[in-house]
C-alpha cells in the first residue's frame, strides 16, 4: 500500500519507532504513546486536517487498559490515530486546545467511559445528565448495562451571562411541534440572542452499549435505529465497518443498490425538510407540495422495497432486496414524474420574497467557522465546506457514478435550503445512473466471523452528512465496542454559533434549516 | 400566484380514504371512554406528541399525518404544543431515563380524561433498545396506556386509525 499523505507526514514527524502501522481496515491506522496523540492532533491540525471523530474503548478483555482513538480527515484521506493508556489513571491530553469538535467528543469520554481528558476546559459531562451517580460508567465493561440507574439529586451549571436587560429564555427538552427533546437556553437582550447553549442527552438509550450485547448480524437493525430518518446510511456505514473489520466486500451489486437506497433515503429527508422550511415560514403550499413528493417516494419505498423508509435493508454481507426489472421501470417512471413536478415547485419556491425575507441572512455560519468547528455535510456544504464522503471516501460505486460538488458560501438557512435543492436533482441524476449501470450478480454473501480484536472503519455520507462508524471485535470475534458518530455530534455545535446575533424568533427556522438529529447525537 | 394556483388546480384533492385492515395494528387496553366525552372527541381531538426516546421515524410518520394523503384535520384532530389543551398523549420511543421525568410532567399537566397512546414497537416495549441502564422500555412503565399502535415505525394510516379507535370512533 503506498503511504498517503498525512499519513507519511505524521509518521516522519513523529519517527517511524513512535509510530506503529496497524492492519488497515477501512482507514490507515497508527498506534502513538500516550504523550504523542495531542501531538500528532496538533501535527494534523497544522496540516489543515479535521478532526473526524474522538473515542474510547475499553480494551480489558484483552488483558489490557483503555484506549483512545481520533480519526482524522483531509481531502481523500481518512486516518485514525490511537494510543494506549495507562491502566491506574486513564487518560490523556486534551485535543480541545486544537480542536473544537474534540469539546463534545472528550466531555461524552469522560462521562461515559471514564477516562479523562486532562486540561478539557469544561468538565461537565455531557449525554450523561446531572441526576446520575458521577462513577457510572456505562461504556466500560465492567460495568452491568441490564441493571436500571438510581437517580441522585444534582445540578447543571449553565453558562450565564449577567448585565442590564439581560434575560434567559429556557426551551424544552418537549419542544413546541412534533420533533425530538432537547434543551435550549437562550440568553438574550430583546430579540437579539446572545449566546445559545444547547444541552441534548435527552433521548440517549444506550445505543452504543447495546451493540455490545448483540451480534454482528443483528446489530444492523439497531444501526438503522440510530436516527431513524438515516436508517439507510447508517445501516450501511455500520456494515461497512463489519465488513473491513472482516477484510470482505459485498458483493458489487450489493454495493450499488446500497447506493440507490442511500440516495432514494437523501430525496425523501430533503424533501420534509423543504417542506418543513416552507412551513417554518407560513407558506403552508410548499409544505403541502414538498411533502406531498415525498410521500409518493415512501410508498414507492414501500412497494419496491417492503417498507417505506427502507429499514432492515441493507446488512454485513450485502441487501435484502434486490431492484426487479418492474421495479427499475417503475423508480425512472416515477423519477421522471417527480422531478417535473419539483421543478415546478422550484420555480415558486424562488420567486418567492417572503421566503427570501426569512431566509436570507438567517443563522449564518461563516466558511471561517465551519471549518474551524469541522462541520460537516449539508451544513458544511452550505459553509463552504468541500466535504462529502461519497466523494472523499469513495465507497463502491461512487468511484463510478460520482455525485456533484455542491459548495455554497453564505452558510445561513438559504444556503442549507438550496444546497437541499440541488442535491435533490443530484440524488434523482444519480438513481437513474445507478439504474442504467448496474451490474449484475449477487446481493449477498455471508462475510466471515470477526477474528478476536479485529477493527473497522468506515465513513459514509448520509442525507445530513457524513457518518463514522469504528467497530472493535472482542475475543471470540463477538462485538467489544462499537462506535457512532453521526453528523449531528458536529452539527449541534455549529447550530449554537450560527445564531449569535439573530432574532429570537427565527431560531425554530434556523434550527430546521440545520435539522440535527437528537437520537443520532444522543445515542 | 397564478403558477400556485394553477399547481393546487393540478395536485387536486388526494386525501385517501382509511383502510379497514390498518385496524390490526391496533391494540387498545384499560377502560373505555364515556359516549359524551367519546361524541366530543369524535369531532374535535387536540393531541401533544412528546417522543420519548424515538429513534425519530415514528415522530416521521406521525408528521405525515399532517400531509394532504393522510389529512388528519379532516377528523377534527390537530397537534398542540401545550399539554394543557391537550386530550390525548401521543408517546413514541422507550422511555429514556433522561426523558422520564420530562415524559410525567407533561402527563401531569394535562386535564383528564388524560388518554395515553403508544405509537411504535418501543413504546409498547423497548424495542430493538430494551430495557436498560438508560431505557425504562415500553410507555406502561411510566404512565396508564390506553392503547398501543404497533409497527416499527406502524404507517400513518395505522396511526390515523389508533388515534380514532383509541376515542372508540365509529368515522
Ligand atoms: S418503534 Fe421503530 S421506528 Fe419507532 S422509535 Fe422504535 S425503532 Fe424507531
Amino acid at each position: 500500500m503506498t503511504m498517503s499523505n498525512i499519513l507519511a507526514m505524521l509518521v516522519s514527524a513523529l519517527g517511524a519507532q513512535n509510530a506503529a502501522q496497524e492492519p488497515y481496515s477501512g482507514a490507515p491506522a497508527l498506534r502513538v504513546p500516550a504523550a504523542l496523540f495531542v501531538r500528532a492532533a496538533e501535527l494534523l491540525k497544522s496540516a489543515d486536517s479535521r478532526l473526524c471523530a474522538e473515542w474510547a474503548a475499553d480494551d480489558t478483555a484483552f488483558g489490557r487498559s483503555f484506549s483512545v482513538w481520533a480519526a482524522y480527515n483531509r481531502g481523500a484521506e481518512y486516518i485514525v490515530v490511537t494510543s494506549d493508556l495507562p491502566k491506574d489513571a486513564p487518560s490523556f491530553p486534551t485535543l480541545t486546545k486544537h480542536y473544537v469538535a474534540a469539546y463534545r467528543f472528550e466531555r461524552q469520554i469522560m462521562g461515559l467511559m471514564g477516562v479523562k481528558a486532562d486540561g478539557h476546559p469544561d468538565m461537565r459531562p455531557w449525554i450523561k445528565h446531572e441526576d446520575w451517580p458521577a462513577d457510572a460508567y456505562p461504556l466500560r465493561k465492567s460495568f452491568d448495562a441490564a441493571v436500571a440507574l438510581p437517580r441522585v439529586e444534582g445540578r447543571y451549571e449553565w453558562i450565564k451571562a449577567n448585565g442590564e436587560g439581560v434575560f434567559e429564555i429556557p426551551v424544552g427538552p418537549v419542544h413546541a411541534g412534533i420533533i425530538e427533546p432537547g434543551h435550549f437556553r437562550f440568553q438574550a437582550v430583546g430579540e437579539r440572542i446572545l449566546n445559545l447553549e444547547e444541552k441534548l442527552g435527552y433521548v440517549h438509550k444506550g445505543i452504543e452499549k447495546r451493540f455490545e450485547s448483540l451480534s454482528w448480524e443483528e446489530g444492523a437493525r439497531l444501526a438503522g435505529r440510530i436516527s431513524g430518518d438515516t436508517t439507510v446510511a447508517h445501516a450501511l456505514a455500520y456494515s461497512l465497518a463489519v465488513e473491513n473489520a472482516a477484510g470482505f466486500f459485498a458483493p458489487v451489486r450489493a454495493a450499488w443498490v446500497r447506493a440507490l437506497l442511500l440516495e432514494r433515503e437523501r430525496m425523501c429527508n430533503h424533501l420534509a425538510d423543504l417542506a418543513a422550511i416552507c412551513n417554518d415560514v407560513s407558506f403552508t403550499f410548499g409544505y403541502y407540495q414538498f411533502g406531498l413528493l415525498r410521500e409518493k417516494l415512501l410508498r414507492t419505498n414501500h412497494r419496491l422495497f417492503g417498507h417505506r423508509l427502507m429499514m432492515d435493508r441493507v446488512m454485513p454481507g450485502g441487501v435484502s432486496v434486490d431492484i426487479t426489472d418492474g421495479g427499475e421501470g417503475e423508480i425512472i417512471a416515477e423519477t421522471g414524474e417527480l422531478m417535473e413536478e419539483y421543478e415546478r415547485l422550484i420555480n415558486i419556491y424562488d420567486d418567492n420574497p417572503s421566503l427570501k425575507d426569512r431566509l436570507y441572512g438567517s443563522g449564518a455560519l461563516s466558511p471561517a467557522k465551519a471549518k474551524d468547528m469541522g462541520v460537516v455535510g449539508i451544513a458544511g456544504r452550505a459553509s463552504g465546506q468541500e466535504v462529502d464522503a461519497r466523494r472523499q471516501y469513495p465507497f463502491l460505486p461512487y468511484d463510478a457514478v460520482i455525485p456533484k460538488s455542491i459548495v455554497l458560501r453564505s452558510g445561513d438557512a438559504h444556503a442549507r435550503a438550496w444546497v437541499r435543492i440541488e442535491e435533490v436533482r443530484d440524488s434523482a441524476r444519480l438513481s437513474l445512473e445507478l439504474l442504467q449501470k448496474m451490474p449484475q450478480g449477487k446481493i449477498f454473501a455471508t462475510p466471515p466471523a470477526l477474528v478476536p480484536d479485529a477493527k473497522g472503519f468506515s465513513a459514509v455520507e448520509g442525507w445530513r452528512g457524513e457518518i463514522i462508524c469504528w467497530v472493535h471485535a472482542g475475543p471470540g470475534g463477538k462485538p467489544n465496542r462499537c462506535m457512532v458518530r453521526d453528523p449531528s455530534a458536529v452539527n449541534w455545535l455549529a447550530l449554537e454559533q450560527s445564531v449569535k446575533e439573530d432574532m429570537v424568533p427565527d431560531f425554530p427556522l434556523v434550527n430546521k434549516s440545520f435539522n440535527n438529529s437528537y437520537s443520532g447525537n444522543d445515542l | 400566484m397564478l403558477r400556485i394556483l394553477h399547481q393546487i388546480f393540478r395536485t387536486g384533492i388526494v386525501t385517501e380514504p382509511l383502510a379497514p385492515e390498518e385496524e390490526k395494528s391496533v391494540e387498545l387496553v384499560g377502560e373505555r371512554l364515556e359516549e359524551a366525552v367519546r361524541k366530543v372527541f369524535e369531532g374535535s381531538l387536540t393531541i401533544r406528541m412528546v417522543d420519548a426516546g424515538s429513534c425519530n421515524a415514528c415522530e416521521l410518520e406521525i408528521h405525515a399525518l399532517n400531509n394532504p394523503i393522510y389529512n388528519c384535520e379532516r377528523f377534527g384532530i390537530t397537534f398542540t404544543a401545550s399539554p394543557r389543551f391537550a386530550d390525548m398523549l401521543l408517546v413514541t420511543g422507550p422511555v429514556a431515563g433522561n426523558m422520564e421525568v420530562a415524559l410525567k410532567r407533561a402527563y401531569d399537566a394535562m386535564p383528564p380524561p388524560k388518554l395515553v397512546v403508544a405509537v411504535g414497537g418501543c413504546a409498547y416495549d423497548g424495542g430493538i433498545f430494551g430495557k436498560s441502564y438508560a431505557s425504562k422500555g415500553g410507555v406502561a412503565s411510566v404512565l396508564p396506556v390506553s392503547a398501543y399502535i404497533h409497527g416499527c415505525p406502524p404507517t400513518p394510516a395505522a396511526i390515523l386509525t389508533g388515534i380514532l379507535a383509541a376515542i372508540g370512533s365509529k368515522r
